[in-house]
């Protein structure tokens, strides 16, 4: 068997184990399943009820953003959990396998993946239950799903790459509340940024969340003059922003993952 | 025929630390090596090093002939390895652990799975075969990551002090599958802190001292240098020990101790069943009442104090690696 082969089969065996976890887990399972659900409905009646839009249904707009902040919430379970291995003798066992050692990192982000969709699928389902609407065509709308998963894979080698600079649980998730809160709500998720004051409202307008967000939002049609699109670069032309965003992330942070998992092992 | 395992010169440092010193091994095909010592003597970094997850700072090494460092990633499916801290999987099954295992070693679905029921009877594992391994026992966790060790036949294997936290059943069933594993051509170096498991199970056993391998021979040449066996006296009155310490006092080859507490005499000794019954008769003919006789191997720490003059304590205060 080739080399590629091979990797490509180790990492469906680890990406196998994770997913076996996952199902065994109450609170993995919870952040994949129950999560996602109760962010859809706490946001869309507690905010969905008390704000109205002229010409455009705000539980609508709602939705794409909590698709994305539930992706950058749940990651952090699988980077908590990947500290937790890191802890562990589980690695160790792994090194010293015949096994590729990209496996454990494409296997991890391959069953993120699958979490990833699996947590989509039920926000969309409960999102439509609960008044959410595709107004556009349906190959714009799986593009709108394909680009929210792209950013998920791409952003869990984020995750990955943090989990194994830090290395320790608790600081991992100390860290990665302090970060993912603002990269949420420092966005277009559930304000209009142009709104925002100065500072804010640039951050809000470059952050990659936001960039994510509108792209979703345009692609499922959940756009009104209501909340008109800011004049900023990246969220005019948010499709392709999206795009370069996640190229960008994918780029810089798959052999950085890569680099810090050797050292994170050879302690 | 080559050896097996071959180290020169190892060293590796952490910070200030020094966890190996210049650690040499030789270690010949299909046969068992003991690497004795106490915690911090520099064992499990050796076997951290000859198993790919460390990188020696100066020195060389080579497993079944593939350098530890340049032939890493080809030596890996020659080996395998059970550490200090089970390496398995909370969530997984028994089964799911060891079938994974033999994926990673490409063993492919069908003998991965065999394979793993295999190991699982021989370890007594089977009725627990199909559950989490979160409701396992330190015992059942310490035999499932053996197995682990054993899935792809590999052979040479490392065993880092294998029998920690293992009951004298497990232990003897350990003994019992490293005892045919050699006897089928598998090489095997194993760390311990008990010479009486390396005397057991190895043929050649180190003592590693501050990184560095401080007597080499089988387990009689090093009994012999530190005085063979102890034979040990507990009599009814601690009266009567001044009169044991001088009775027995010809047969000693050492220091003679006097455990006032414990009402006990320890004499080193060289063959140690004729050495104990001239002790029991020579006690008979002075008429003093012995509540208990019996011979015992020397401990790692008497090992220690008579090749270093230092007790194997102060080694504990140090990092584990």
């Amino acid at each position: 068997m080739s080399t590629l082969r091979f990797a490509l089969a180790d990492g469906m065996t680890i990406a196998k184990r994770n997913a076996i976890k996952i199902k065994r887990a109450p609170d993995l399972l919870g952040g994949v399943v129950i999560l996602p659900i109760v962010f859809v409905l706490l946001f869309a009646y507690v905010f969905g009820s008390m704000i109205d839009l002229p010409g455009l249904s705000y539980r609508e707009y709602m939705i794409p953003g909590i698709f994305v902040q539930t992706i950058v919430m749940s990651a952090q379970i699988t980077g908590y959990t990947l500290t937790l291995d890191l802890q562990k003798g589980i690695f160790d066992r792994f090194r010293t396998l015949p096994m590729a050692p990209s496996a454990v990192l494409t296997g991890q982000t391959l069953s993120d993946l699958i979490t990833n969709l699996t947590s989509i699928v039920v926000m969309a389902l409960v999102g439509l239950a609960v008044g959410w609407r595709i107004h556009t065509s349906p190959h714009e709308a799986v593009l709108g799903f394909v680009l929210l998963l792209l950013f998920a894979y791409a952003f869990s080698w984020v995750t990955a790459a943090v989990a194994l600079a830090l290395r320790k649980p608790e600081v991992f998730n100390n860290l990665a509340t302090i970060v993912s809160m603002p990269l949420v709500f420092l966005s277009n998720a559930f304000v209009d940024s142009a709104r925002l004051p100065g500072p804010l409202r640039a951050v809000a307008e470059w952050n990659p969340v936001s960039t994510i967000i509108q792209a979703a939002r345009e692609l499922f049609g959940n756009t009104g003059s209501a909340m008109p699109v800011p004049d900023a670069w990246p969220l005019q032309n948010a499709v392709t922003a999206s795009l370069l965003w996640s190229a960008l992330l994918l780029i810089v942070f798959v052999p950085l993952s890569t680099r810090l998992y050797k050292r994170a092992v050879s302690q | 025929m080559p050896p097996a395992i071959t180290a020169e010169g190892l060293v590796k440092k952490y910070g200030d630390t020094v966890a190996l010193d210049g650690m040499d091994l030789s270690v010949p095909e299909g046969t068992v090596f003991g690497l004795l010592g106490p915690n911090g003597a520099g064992k499990t970094t050796t076997v951290r090093i000859l198993t790919t997850l460390l990188r020696p700072d100066a020195g060389r090494a080579a497993v079944a002939g593939f350098d530890v460092v340049a032939d890493a990633d080809r030596l890996r499916a020659h080996i395998g390895v059970s550490g200090q801290y089970a390496a398995v999987d909370d969530h997984l099954t028994g089964a799911e652990n060891l079938e994974m295992v033999g994926r990673l070693y490409h063993l492919g679905a069908k003998r991965s799975r065999r394979r793993a029921r295999e190991l699982l009877e021989r370890f007594d594992l089977t009725d627990a075969a199909d559950r989490p391994v979160q409701g396992y026992s330190g015992g059942m966790r310490r035999r499932l990551d053996l197995a682990g060790a054993l899935v792809a036949d590999p052979p040479v294997l490392f065993l880092d002090e294998p029998t920690t936290g293992l009951d004298p059943r497990a232990r003897t069933t350990l003994w019992d599958v490293v005892a045919e594993l050699v006897a089928g051509g598998t090489t095997v170096l194993l760390t311990t802190q008990y010479l009486e498991e390396a005397d057991r199970l190895a043929e050649t056993i180190a003592v590693v001292d501050h990184g560095r391998v401080i007597a080499l021979g089988t387990a009689d040449q090093l009994k012999d240098r530190i005085g063979g066996d102890r034979i040990q006296v507990t009599v009814e009155s601690a009266v009567d020990l001044e009169t044991v310490r001088r009775t027995l006092a010809p047969l000693a080859i050492g220091d003679v101790q006097t455990d006032a507490v414990a009402s006990q005499v320890t004499i080193p000794v060289v063959n140690g069943a004729a050495a104990l019954t001239a002790a029991l008769g020579r006690l008979a003919a002075e008429g003093v009442v012995v509540r208990d006789a019996g011979l015992r191997r020397p401990t790692l720490d008497e090992v220690f104090l008579t090749l270093t003059g230092h007790h194997t304590v102060e080694h504990t205060k140090e990092s584990v690696r």
